[in-house]
């Protein structure tokens, strides 16, 4: 990861960056989620960052301990430059919407549908919204800490006389 | 084996119509490998060279429920999955067996979450399970034979007749 | 009589004489080339794959939550069981994210030891990838030669972690053992057996007409749209991609050692074979080097928190039992932080995102799946060849449905 990334996203978008940190090496970017597409295309496309590879987007559900509850995350690398940078977005729980980074790399397609699924986070303007892991009809969203990890929703009906 | 060839000089063989069917069945066991996870990697070992599942007459996999009469479930099934395993152990002829493969299979094993299954046998009758995470191959033709003993000894109905 | 003419239109505009509609088929998630998790709606005209959705999730386990309800410690088998085909990459991945966040540094010897057995299970990763397309080619006997040199892999393995498959190996901090003291004198039988063995596989598929003309030029990937859909490992390099972890960022001691990044040009299935092969060799290269490096040594950290007291220690005082207790019921205590660690594994980068806050349970752990990238792009990778052609693209790019579907 890279301090020189860092130092370019914070020239060129003072507004929109709340913090960066770096922790072992790695370097972390809290954004705003208003002109995230536009920090993304950035960082996509800018020749000195060339962030061209996309490798990690999840989410950190922070329930009843930090506010706004859920983080998403993107991991970037450049294949050229060598160096990676990690971006921060809080989204409250409320509004647990961000812009959809599909048309920027297509390999977020299926990150963002497993965002989706598993966290309930919606990505506006992904061409495909639909749960990815488990199926249409599953109520919740699995990951979040507030759901019971054993909390199942069979779709076959069980055996007489066995429960689980 | 039922077969008696001393009685009579040895010139005839004499058994038990149940017994003979019972015989030619469980030495011809046309497997479907339901084979989802980690488990398969141990199947497949044991289906090749160095424990050569075929020793016991089982080695043939058929992946068509309809041609198969032993159904391996092998690996975790998760409840999205669980509607296909019900569907293909209803689509296979009478008479049938089905084998659970691993811990997951059998019981969930670590898995205690929301998408596993806890156990195949909430969803499809199992006639022999084989613990392990994964288990090794002797453990798989142990149960093999086990399933072999079952078949032996099993009584013929109506049904399973065919 | 009267005839019935069926006038159709290509989806470009041009008649269709034959009069075929575009037919509708699904496979799997049964199918023995879907691997049992995977299921693909295909729209077919006449042999030709139009269009191929596909859809995973029927090997979703919980990976991340059942994660989040164990401690530090607890995690190693789960993360045996996602590239269930190369455990011990996943068990070095993680072991490493989360020595990041404490910040702790492992014994050279360890460095080593983790390098020989990941190779080791890389070589048996490839072996399984090549010989079960082979096989679902036809190539029975090929897959027999892969299997039986995995299995002499695998011997080798059991004798060290006590597992022929799930080998929870590696330990925060260290590892469960050291190395057996005639391992080496073990692993030349069985390299040698395995160079034969490959040899022989070789011998048999790599100047077959048929298993070239099924294998070129099917199942196509350029460089930039790998680069787009986020590929790495062994399917990014047979499309161009130089990218290798263990040669980029080198982690443990692969700076040390000399190997090469084979790197494929057109993207095709017989590319991803190519690259796999060589890979395969490149990896006994490494180990070969880590026998000729290393050299005696402590394998684990010299500190008790994190480290499990010898057998003796636990039950002959009373500092090893308090140690040996905190470590088993409360885990290793990680200071709050996230980091991202990323390792080389049988598939591609293989990453670990772990968020602490403090506890002896993992926050969040999360796995980045390098199947996931191939998943989400093996439709562009179908569509336009025939469907015969479905069973090595799907073959080749190592589908593992522990690690995609998590």
């Amino acid at each position: 990861m890279s301090q020189y990334v860092v130092q370019r996203l914070t020239e060129r978008f003072p507004d929109q960056i709340l913090e960066t940190h770096a922790f072992r090496g790695d370097d972390t970017v809290v954004l705003k989620r208003d002109k995230l597409l536009e920090v993304l295309r950035f960082l996509k496309e800018d020749a000195g960052l060339n962030f061209d590879l996309p490798v990690d987007l999840t989410v950190v559900d922070w329930w009843r301990k930090k506010e706004p509850r859920f983080e998403v995350v993107y991991h970037l690398y450049s294949l050229g430059k060598g160096h990676r940078i990690r971006l921060k977005v809080p989204v409250d729980e409320d509004d647990a919407v961000v812009p959809s980074s599909r048309a920027v790399w297509a390999g977020f397609d299926w990150y963002e549908r497993e965002a989706w699924d598993l966290y309930g986070i919606r990505f506006e303007g992904h061409p495909n919204h639909t749960r990815i892991l488990l199926w249409e009809g599953f109520e919740g969203h699995p990951l979040r800490k507030d759901y019971p990890i054993t909390k199942r929703q069979p779709l076959t009906a069980l055996l007489d006389g066995k429960q689980e | 084996m039922g077969l008696d060839t001393t009685s009579m000089g040895g010139s005839f063989v004499g058994t038990k119509l149940t017994e003979a069917i019972n015989w030619a069945r469980k030495y011809s066991l046309f497997q479907y490998p339901f084979v989802t996870a980690c488990c398969g990697m141990e199947f497949m070992a044991t289906a090749c060279s160095h424990y050569d599942i075929s020793r016991f007459g089982a080695e043939i996999p058929r992946f068509s429920p309809r041609q198969a009469d032993l159904l391996f479930v092998v690996g975790t099934v998760s409840h999205k999955l669980a509607p296909v395993l019900k569907k293909v152990y209803e689509q296979m002829c009478d008479p049938k067996w089905v084998v659970s493969f691993g811990a997951c299979a059998s019981s969930g094993g670590f898995y205690d979450n929301y998408c596993t299954v806890q156990g195949i046998d909430t969803i499809i009758p199992v006639d022999v399970y084989i613990p392990g995470c994964p288990p090794r191959p002797e453990a798989v033709l142990d149960a093999l034979m086990l399933l072999q003993e079952k078949i032996q000894n099993a009584q013929l109905d109506r049904r399973s007749v065919g | 009589m009267s005839e019935i003419f069926i006038e159709t239109v290509r989806d470009d505009g041009t008649p269709d004489d034959l009069g075929s509609v575009p037919m509708s088929l699904q496979m799997g998630p049964s199918h023995p080339a879907m691997h049992g998790t995977i299921k693909m709606r295909l729209r077919l005209d006449g042999e030709i794959v139009q269009k191929a959705d596909v859809e995973v999730g029927y090997l979703h386990r919980g990976f991340e939550k059942s994660c989040e309800n164990s401690t530090w410690t607890q995690v190693f088998p789960y993360t045996d069981r996602l590239n269930y085909v190369s455990p011990l990459c996943n068990n070095v991945g993680y072991a490493m994210a989360v020595e990041k966040l404490i910040g702790i540094d492992v014994p050279e010897r360890c460095k080593y030891v983790r390098m020989i057995m990941s190779e080791t299970s890389r070589v048996g990763d490839h072996l399984t990838c090549v010989g079960a397309s082979l096989m679902e080619l036809g190539a029975f006997t090929a897959f027999l030669y892969a299997i039986e040199a995995r299995e002499e892999i695998w011997r080798l393995t059991e004798e060290v972690t006590g597992a022929r498959l799930t080998h929870t190996y590696v330990r925060v901090g260290g590892l469960k053992d050291d190395l057996p003291p005639d391992f080496e004198a073990k692993y030349r039988k069985v390299e040698k057996k395995i160079r034969s063995l490959v040899d022989d596989i070789l011998l048999l598929v790599d100047r077959n007409r048929i298993f070239l003309d099924r294998m070129k030029d099917t199942g196509v990937m350029t460089r930039e749209r790998a680069i787009d859909w986020g590929f790495t490992g062994p399917c990014a390099r047979a499309s161009g991609v130089a990218y290798d972890v263990r040669k980029s960022h080198p982690y443990l001691l692969y700076d040390r050692t000399d190997f090469d990044v084979p790197v494929g040009t057109t993207g095709d299935n017989y590319d991803r074979y190519l690259v796999r092969m060589e890979e395969l060799k490149q990896s006994l290269r490494i180990i070969d080097q880590c026998f000729k490096q290393m050299k005696p040594g402590p394998v684990n950290v010299d500190d008790p928190r994190i480290v499990m007291p010898d057998r003796d220690e636990v039950y002959g005082s009373i500092e090893g039992t308090i140690q040996h207790f905190k470590i088993i019921m409360e885990g290793i205590q990680v200071p709050p932080g996230e980091v991202y660690s990323y390792t080389e594994g049988g598939n591609g980068e293989l990453g670990f995102y772990l968020v602490s806050v403090g506890e002896g349970k993992p926050y969040k752990c999360r796995v980045r799946p390098p199947c996931w990238n191939f998943m989400q792009a093996v439709h562009e990778m179908l569509e336009g060849y025939q469907i015969a052609d479905i069973v090595p693209t799907f073959g080749s790019v190592n589908m593992i449905g522990g690690e995609c579907d998590r």
